[in-house]
This record gives C-alpha cells, structure tokens and sequence, in this order.
C-alpha cells in the first residue's frame, strides 16, 4: 500500500513537468550559442494569436509554428535580424516585444528621453532663478529693515 | 498670475494621457492590419482540394478579383461564416478557399456539408500558406487585385452585414 501511495505521488509530482513538455518542445543545438540565440528570439516575439505572451512560453498552435521556424532558421544560420524580419513581414510589428527605431517609432522611443531632457531644462532654470534671488544683494531699503530687526533683538 | 497657469501644465498631461489611455479600453487589440497589406500574394505551391494531381501557384489569383478565405474544418466559426460567403458568390464574387491545417477527408466532409462557395480550394495541411499570409487563426479572408496584390484583410468572422457594409465595397472598388 505504502509503496503504491509513493507511486502515485511520484507520478503527480512528475504531472507537471510533463503539461511543459507538451507545450515546448525539446530542442538538439550543435552549440550553446544557438540555444542561447534560440532562447533570445522566442522570448522577445509575441505571440499574435494570445496578446500579450511570447512565442517562447505559449501553447497556441501559432506561437508553435513560429518556434519551428525560428529553429529552423537558426539550424540554416539564419541571422537574428533575419529571422526577425522575416517575421514582421507575415506579422507586422505588433509581434516585436522591442519596437525598431524607425520614422514610424520615432515618438515612442524619442517622447520619453525629450521629457526627461525638458525636466532637466525646467530643473536647471528653477535652480538658476532661485540662486540669482539669493546672491542679490539687500536694498538699501532692505538693509534697514534688518538693522532694525537685529536691534531689536538685542535691546531686548 | 501667468506664473501660476504654468501650474496646471502637469494636470493638462495628465489628462491628455488619460484620454489616450481611456480611448485604448475600447480597442480591440484584434483589428490590426495585416502585415501583407498592398504587397504580392505570397507565392505557394501546393495541390487542390479537390484534385491531389493538379498543383495550383499565386498565378490562380491573377485576372480577376478574388476573395480568398482561409478556413479549416476544425474551426467552428468558419461553419457559421459559409452563408455569407455563399451569400457572396451569389453576388459574383469569386472565391478562392484555402483548406488549414486539415485533412482532406475532413475538408471535403466540411463543404458537403456547408457548402462550397469556393471556385477551387487550396489544400494547406501543413499551414505553410497560412504562414506565409501571417494568419493566425481561422477564418480570414483577403481580397485579392487582379494584379495578384492584396488589397484588403478581414480578421475573423464575417457577419451577414459586413457583406454588404464592407466586402463588396471593396471588391468593387479594386474591380476597375
């Protein structure tokens, strides 16, 4: 009994390793470069059947499409840039998890290094305006007021 | 006083960005152009349907306006969609199908039952061709100029009143 129980708790705590492998496949690499490579391009291309998942960690028949041919691609010595392009040719940008710099994506990747450029400016004069205030020296109007004040303390 | 208006800069982006970021609640993330838009059918090989022997090419799509439709018999919405291409090549719409990632039994099974609008269907067990036209699911449909250029991509299911309302103004207006 005790040896069937310990069976049956192997079994289910091997359950999930197999629910993976029937998602992702096993691949062979001739070099760790490759995997490495393979592993790069499947996590950065999404998924356009499942909005927001990579190819890589998917189990939607095209997300399984596209990882043969990125395998295959690499076995042929495909460039990363190639296989890429060769999927925004059938996909469209939308499959690209790092959007190019191109005329199109200019705004994207341009808006937020001219905010925080555009804060820098408004700190700089902020900074500016506030020390030019301080340094000025006292009216004469001013440097009564204080002798006045100082006096005061001091008489009291 | 000018001084304090700057103030409000802040609260102006704010809101310019809540309005973009509320307009994007109601966008389906679905209704993306196809990446193929006004570029070449992409060329294929593969053999027909109805006919293992006969090997059909991108030329099949060249002269006339075609709308080709990928459907699968495993894809239930493709069942519901087979009125309104029926409805279609009533109208003198030529079909061209493209049978993915299916058997042939199950195809042919498939358009005994539903009908088959289809002037020829393209037989794509591997889903090579549906790779090639960057479909990821089925149905979708594009219409194809007599040039052999795709001018228009639907994503999905074809409602009766998008026959009407959008598939044959297109096909009319690349007809000329």
């Amino acid at each position: 009994m005790a040896r069937l129980i310990r069976g049956l708790l192997a079994v289910l705590l091997l359950l999930p390793l197999l629910a993976q492998a029937a998602g992702i496949e096993v691949r062979q690499f001739d070099d760790p470069v490759t995997e490495q490579r393979y592993q790069d391009l499947t996590a950065s291309l999404r998924c356009p059947k499942c909005e927001n998942q990579a190819i890589g960690d998917s189990d939607s028949p095209i997300a399984g499409d596209m990882r043969d041919r990125v395998y295959a691609q690499l076995q042929e010595g495909r460039s990363d840039k190639e296989i890429l392009d060769f999927m925004v040719r059938r996909f469209g940008d939308y499959v690209l998890y790092n959007p190019r710099l191109e005329g199109r994506t200019l705004l994207l990747w341009g808006l937020p290094a001219a905010l925080v450029l555009l804060g820098a400016v408004v700190v700089v004069l902020m900074v500016r305006a506030r020390r030019r205030s301080s340094a000025r020296a006292l009216s004469a109007e001013e440097r009564e007021r204080l002798d006045a004040l100082i006096n005061r303390e001091r008489d009291e | 006083m000018k001084r304090r208006l700057l103030l409000l800069l802040p609260l102006l982006g704010f809101l310019v960005l809540g309005g973009f970021l509320y307009q994007g609640l109601s966008m389906n993330p679905f209704e993306r152009d196809s990446a193929l838009m006004a570029r070449e059918f992409p060329a294929f090989e593969l053999s027909t349907l109805e006919d293992p022997e006969r090997i059909v090419d991108a030329s099949l799509l060249e002269g006339e306006v075609t709308l080709v439709n990928v459907w699968g018999e495993w894809c239930p919405t493709c069942k519901q969609e087979m009125p309104q291409l029926l409805d279609l090549a009533d109208r003198g719409v030529r079909l061209v199908g493209v049978d993915y990632k299916d058997t042939r039994e199950k195809g042919r099974e498939f358009l005994a039952e539903f009908g088959n609008p289809f002037e020829v269907n393209v037989f794509d067990p591997e889903g090579t061709l549906g790779f090639d036209l960057g479909v990821y699911g089925a149905p979708e449909t594009f219409l194809v100029d007599a040039d052999g250029i795709i001018r228009y991509h639907h994503t999905g299911y074809i409602k009766p009143e998008d026959v009407r309302e959008t598939i044959l103004p297109e096909v009319e207006k690349w007809r000329d």
